[in-house]
């Protein structure tokens, strides 16, 4: 392993190299229950507290599924327009290791229950939007596994630690992994679509109501395997990266990737069939297991649980239940809203269609939300490497915000510092407002004194807006603003200026 | 002991059931003479792991109140009842004959053991058995051997040799057992007791450890037709914690018992199930009890199941390759032995050594086998070839079930060998249950009741009856019948016969 | 079917995590070979269009309800547990593969 690695720039990789990409999606369901017992899933609760004879596969416990897990897989399934299997098993997948009670873990194999289904995506090009159909492999279910903490070492990583802990609060938790198809033909927009795609998954399942979908808290994981095709002398051995867990991550491991292999294969080498394991910090991978030697999992049916035959009717009950598809739903919002594809294609890549949407409806005037959403939060969202419906920030406080400064109570400026306050844990916009005393100014006379002082400070200044050369005030302008504090209406200082000073626009 | 406690315990269950019923003799009683008896006689047949004196007496004492209290009780109440150590009970030592479990106590019930609790039987404590349910002759137990109240240097079959001596010595007058391959028929067999496989999904799986998923299945032991026939219909039924229960109402297996009327009856003879193999004596006296059951009015048809002869091989295939997946959470890491973890080695080299100290030599055997009948490269040789011909003998008895309502054939091949004979010999150990395995693959029921001494040897030789899937009804139906007729004969039930230990 | 090693043997044993000894890589090397040449008769059954029997009985569609219900007390969790820290089991180191 070595953290100095060689990579051809990006660009240059793209004239030699075509990038051929899969990704495998797996998503916790959100089910009250555990996939095979009745355990809770809540997020975060204390350790080993939400176990059952059957999750820490005790001898002799026996597994039941969990109808609504089944169903949210359906529904996942015709959402992604795949055929539904008439009948399907589950499997053993069978491997040591200590995060598994039962040294096995419950899968499907071989018998999916969703197969060939597609998604489309949207990406921006210099040409404008870009449709790209993503084809779906296969959507199955499986079960999760415990978190294993490593304690002892430097690092608190798997390697060199002296002993590892093991909560099985997540064991048995639901998942469900979408598979895609080998996606070939994106070229340079390779890492834009893979992005695309993890984004709009991730909205259809927030619009199923399946998952929260929380990709920090590890409810939606990323696996992204990639290879390199040099034009005419066919596919190149994939790697396949993991812990890919942000959408920005997902970006910037497909790039990466493609920035690596294309020097191995540059300096004559070969590309190894492998795990790697993507950093965050460092926007790089390191590799991990070599998968020369396939893994034996001697898959062979699960003996404890029995088929699922979904009858027609089933599915067609299921899918009455479908929303509206996210890339319709947005059609719509791009009319209703007025804005134009790329708009609409920032609003989506930045994930923050629904939070506009809602803010929309808690009051708040439709370009305001967009303005607040694309701009100052998803800076910080940014910023902190964090999405943006993670931050914490509520609909209902952009919407208190909003009607503030539309009785004038806040400017633009005191705004900002309002949601800077919330952000930071503060408190609640009125209690920011409070605390750091921010309110228009709206006194006169305070103003004035202000402008005042900030002219003779700057005489020369005075002189020059006096002369004509308006576009000075914007000095004197600036100056009142910081002397208040940012409180004052910029608009009106510069109206009570240039009164105080007889020129007019 | 006194006479009246000697008396107590050669009772079957449904007369002490009647006695307590009507306040004749109370459950403690009937509980302190089995314990007496277990304490006098397990130490040279050590049918028991786990002796629960203490919970019993209990148990039986709450029973008493119960029935004073004018409360209605279950049909077997204040009975007691032994457990093979295979099956849960929460807080109770839970072994499964291995040392890899020694002391693991499981906070939970097994399904069959709630039951059992809920119609009033009072458990005595665990039974011994082969380790994991894997033999056929309870010396794989890492416990040390059960011997055969006939004789006892004698295996008492296996893997539930405990439950079936347990009955043979008095120590109980009812056991549970499981069955995967005959290991509650096979020691039925040759301790001259009667044990039922019920048709797969009958009995719930919840809190049986698991040996062969799909293969496994609970029922009952006793020392009379009837007697089991209680205890089946305590223990059978739909188990919402076990998907692959049958959702079904059970088989009215003891009114079947108590009708034991089998005129017009047609009973099939497997061609396959005879023979190469039988001892002459098991042969002598099966041939005996066809025409028997010929004199009762059945009608006897000779029926040919071809794919019989390979399911052996299929189920040497599809037993071990199940154990080795079901066997893996063994690894030291939650519960149960956990050996070298000494801060320097890894988790891979503590599971593989806790795994190598804590199983037996038939374990780590089947262990193998399974993960190579699964690796890839030799699954559809060897598993997905098991499971078609396991196809293949479910068609073979569908066939014969169209030409007649029961199977019969001898139990197993021989009667009780010796102890140590055939221990490491597995080939000669696994052809014990070449009769009982068909039934476990297919997935319907049987049961092995006792139809004499081998003149040979003088010892039990059972016969099996085999019904369809949920027709466990039938099984009692001939089962009582023949079992009548052999009482008739004989003056007594053939266990009377046992020497004094 | 071939004769399996003791090789083979040896990986069969790391895969199913058995410290096995030498002398037991020996007799198992023998004891499988015997025991698979006598399985080895199920693949004279022409059973090319036979579907494989996973289940013996037709049982489908089994659930359960999507309802929540407390599980074991953590006394009960860490009864048997070999080893614990932090209300968590505690396990030996995991190597790398890398390392191993």
């Amino acid at each position: 392993m070595s953290n100095t690695q060689l990579t051809v720039p990006f660009a240059e990789a793209m004239t030699r190299y075509e990038p051929i990409i899969g990704l495998e999606v797996h998503v916790e369901l959100g089910t009250n229950s555990k996939m095979f017992c009745s355990c809770a899933t809540t997020f975060g609760a204390s350790p080993n507290t939400q176990v059952c004879p059957v999750c820490l596969g005790l001898p002799g416990s026996m597994p039941v599924l969990n109808k609504v897990a089944v169903e949210s897989t359906i529904r996942i399934g015709l959402a992604l327009n795949c055929e539904i299997a008439t009948w399907c098993r589950f499997a053993r997948k069978n491997y040591f290791y200590p995060d598994m009670p039962k040294d096995y873990q419950v899968s499907q194999y071989d018998e999916p229950l969703c197969t060939n289904g597609w998604l489309d995506v949207t990406v921006a090009t210099d040409d404008g939007p870009q449709v790209v159909r993503v084809e779906i492999e296969r959507v199955h279910m499986e079960e999760d596994t415990g978190k294993l903490t490593h304690a002892g070492g430097a690092t608190g990583r798997i390697h060199g630690a002296d002993y590892s802990l093991v909560d099985y609060n997540r064991a048995g938790i639901p998942l469900i992994e979408i598979v895609t198809k080998t996606v070939i033909g994106t070229g340079p927009l390779a890492p834009a679509v893979a992005r695309a795609y993890v984004t709009e998954l991730r909205d259809v399942m927030r619009a199923l109501g399946v998952s929260d979908v929380r990709m920090e808290e590890g409810s939606l994981r990323c696996d992204v395997n990639l290879s390199l095709n040099r034009p005419g002398a066919g596919w190149g051995t994939r790697s396949e990266t993991k812990n890919v867990n942000s959408l920005r991550s997902v970006e910037r491991a497909v790039h990466s990737e493609i920035e690596r292999q294309a020097a191995v294969l540059d300096g004559g080498g070969r590309v190894i069939q492998e795990t790697r394991h993507f950093h965050e910090d460092t926007g790089r991978s390191t590799s991990g297991r070599s998968k020369e030697q396939a893994e034996d999992y001697r898959y062979f049916p699960e003996p404890d649980l029995v088929p699922i035959a979904p009858t027609r009717t089933w599915v067609e009950e299921l899918r009455a239940t479908l929303p509206e598809v996210p890339s319709v739903k947005r059609a719509r919002l791009q009319s209703t809203w007025g804005i134009n594809e790329f708009e609409l294609a920032t609003l989506v890549n930045a994930g923050a269609v629904e939070l506009v949407e809602s803010s929309i409806a808690a009051g708040v005037d439709a370009a305001a939300a967009r303005k607040w959403w694309t701009g100052e939060l998803l800076r910080v969202a940014n910023e902190r490497g964090v999405e943006l419906a993670d931050l914490p920030v509520t609909v209902s406080q952009i919407a208190r915000v909003e009607s503030l400064i539309a009785d004038g109570r806040l400017n633009d400026q005191l705004a900002r510092q309002v949601f800077e306050g919330v952000l930071a844990g503060e408190g609640d916009v009125d209690v920011v407002i409070a605390q750091r005393g921010l309110a228009v100014v709206s006194d006169d006379g305070a103003l004035l004194s202000a402008i005042d002082e900030a002219l003779a400070a700057q005489p020369d200044v005075a002189e020059k807006i006096k002369s004509g050369k308006i576009q000075a005030a914007g000095a004197i302008v600036g100056a009142v603003m910081k002397t208040t504090k940012g409180q004052a209406d910029a608009a009106k200082v510069r109206a009570l200026l240039l009164d105080r000073l007889g020129v007019s626009e | 002991m006194t006479s009246a406690a000697a008396d107590l315990i050669r009772q079957s269950a449904s007369v002490l059931a009647a006695a307590i019923s009507e306040g004749e003799v109370s459950s403690v009683e009937v509980t302190k003479a089995h314990l007496a008896r277990i304490a006098a006689v397990d130490e040279r047949v050590h049918a028991f792991l786990q002796v629960t004196s203490k919970a019993a007496l209990e148990s039986a004492q709450a029973i008493d109140e119960k029935r004073k209290s004018g409360a209605t009780l279950g049909v077997l109440a204040g009975v007691p009842i032994a457990v093979k150590d295979v099956l849960t009970m929460r807080g109770v030592p839970t072994t499964c004959g291995s040392k890899i479990l020694e002391g693991w106590r499981p906070p939970y019930d097994a399904t069959v053991v709630s039951r059992l609790r809920a119609a009033d039987l009072v458990i005595l404590g665990k039974t011994n058995m082969d380790e994991f349910a894997m033999g056929s002759s309870t010396e794989h137990s890492a416990y040390g051997p059960t011997h055969n109240p006939w004789d006892l240097e004698r295996i008492p079959g296996g893997s539930g040799g405990g439950s079936a001596a347990a009955l043979a010595a008095f120590e109980t007058p009812l056991s549970i057992g499981t069955d995967t391959g005959g290991s509650i028929r096979q020691p039925a067999a040759v301790t001259g007791t009667v044990g039922v496989k019920p048709t797969y999904g009958g009995v719930s799986r919840y809190g049986l450890v698991a040996l062969a998923s799909s293969l496994d299945q609970a029922g009952p032991c006793a020392r009379s037709v009837m007697d089991a026939a209680l205890l089946h219909s305590v223990i059978a039924g739909h188990d919402p914690r076990d998907s692959t229960s049958i959702n079904a109402p059970v088989p009215d297996v003891v009114a079947a018992a108590n009708r034991g009327d089998i005129r017009g009856l047609r009973i099939g003879l497997v061609k396959e199930l005879s023979g190469e193999g039988y001892q002459a004596g098991v042969l002598q006296r099966f041939n005996e009890s066809v025409e028997l059951l010929q004199g009762l009015g059945a009608e006897v048809v000779e029926v040919s199941c071809p794919h019989f002869d390979y399911a052996l091989g299929a189920y040497y295939l599809i037993l071990p390759s199940e154990a080795s997946s079901n066997l893996a959470r063994f690894d030291g890491m939650r519960y149960g032995l956990r050996v070298g973890d000494n801060g320097s080695n890894s988790v891979e080299q503590v599971m593989s050594l806790s795994r190598e100290a804590g199983f037996g030599a038939e374990v780590k055997r089947r262990i193998m086998l399974g993960t190579y009948a699964l690796s890839s490269g030799y699954y559809d040789a060897y598993y997905g070839q098991a499971q078609k011909v396991r196809t293949l003998i479910t068609r073979d008895f569908n066939a014969a079930f169209e030409k007649a309502d029961v199977l019969i054939s001898p139990t197993a091949p021989t009667t009780a060998f010796k102890i140590g004979e055939k221990v490491d010999d597995p080939l000669a150990m696994y052809l014990n249950d070449i009769a009982t395995i068909p039934v476990n693959l297919a997935g319907n029921c049987a049961m092995s009741l006792p139809v004499g001494l081998s003149p040979a040897d003088g010892l039990p030789v059972g016969l099996q009856i085999m019904a369809p899937p949920m027709a466990d009804d039938r099984l009692y139906l001939v089962g009582s019948a023949l079992e009548s007729a052999l009482t008739d004969r004989w003056g007594h039930l053939l266990i009377q016969e046992v020497p004094n230990l | 079917m071939t004769a399996i090693t003791r090789d083979e043997v040896a990986h069969l044993a790391k895969l199913a995590r058995l410290d096995l000894s030498g002398t037991e890589l020996d007799h198992y090397a023998e004891q499988l070979d015997v025991i698979l040449q006598s399985v080895a008769r199920i693949s004279e059954v022409a059973a090319d269009e036979i579907p494989p029997t996973s289940h013996p009985v037709p049982v489908e569609n089994v659930f359960r309800a999507d309802i929540a219900l407390p599980g074991l007390d953590r006394a009960e969790v860490f009864a048997a547990a070999p080893a614990t820290e932090d209300d968590r089991f505690r396990v030996p180191r995991i190597l790398d593969e890398e390392e191993a």
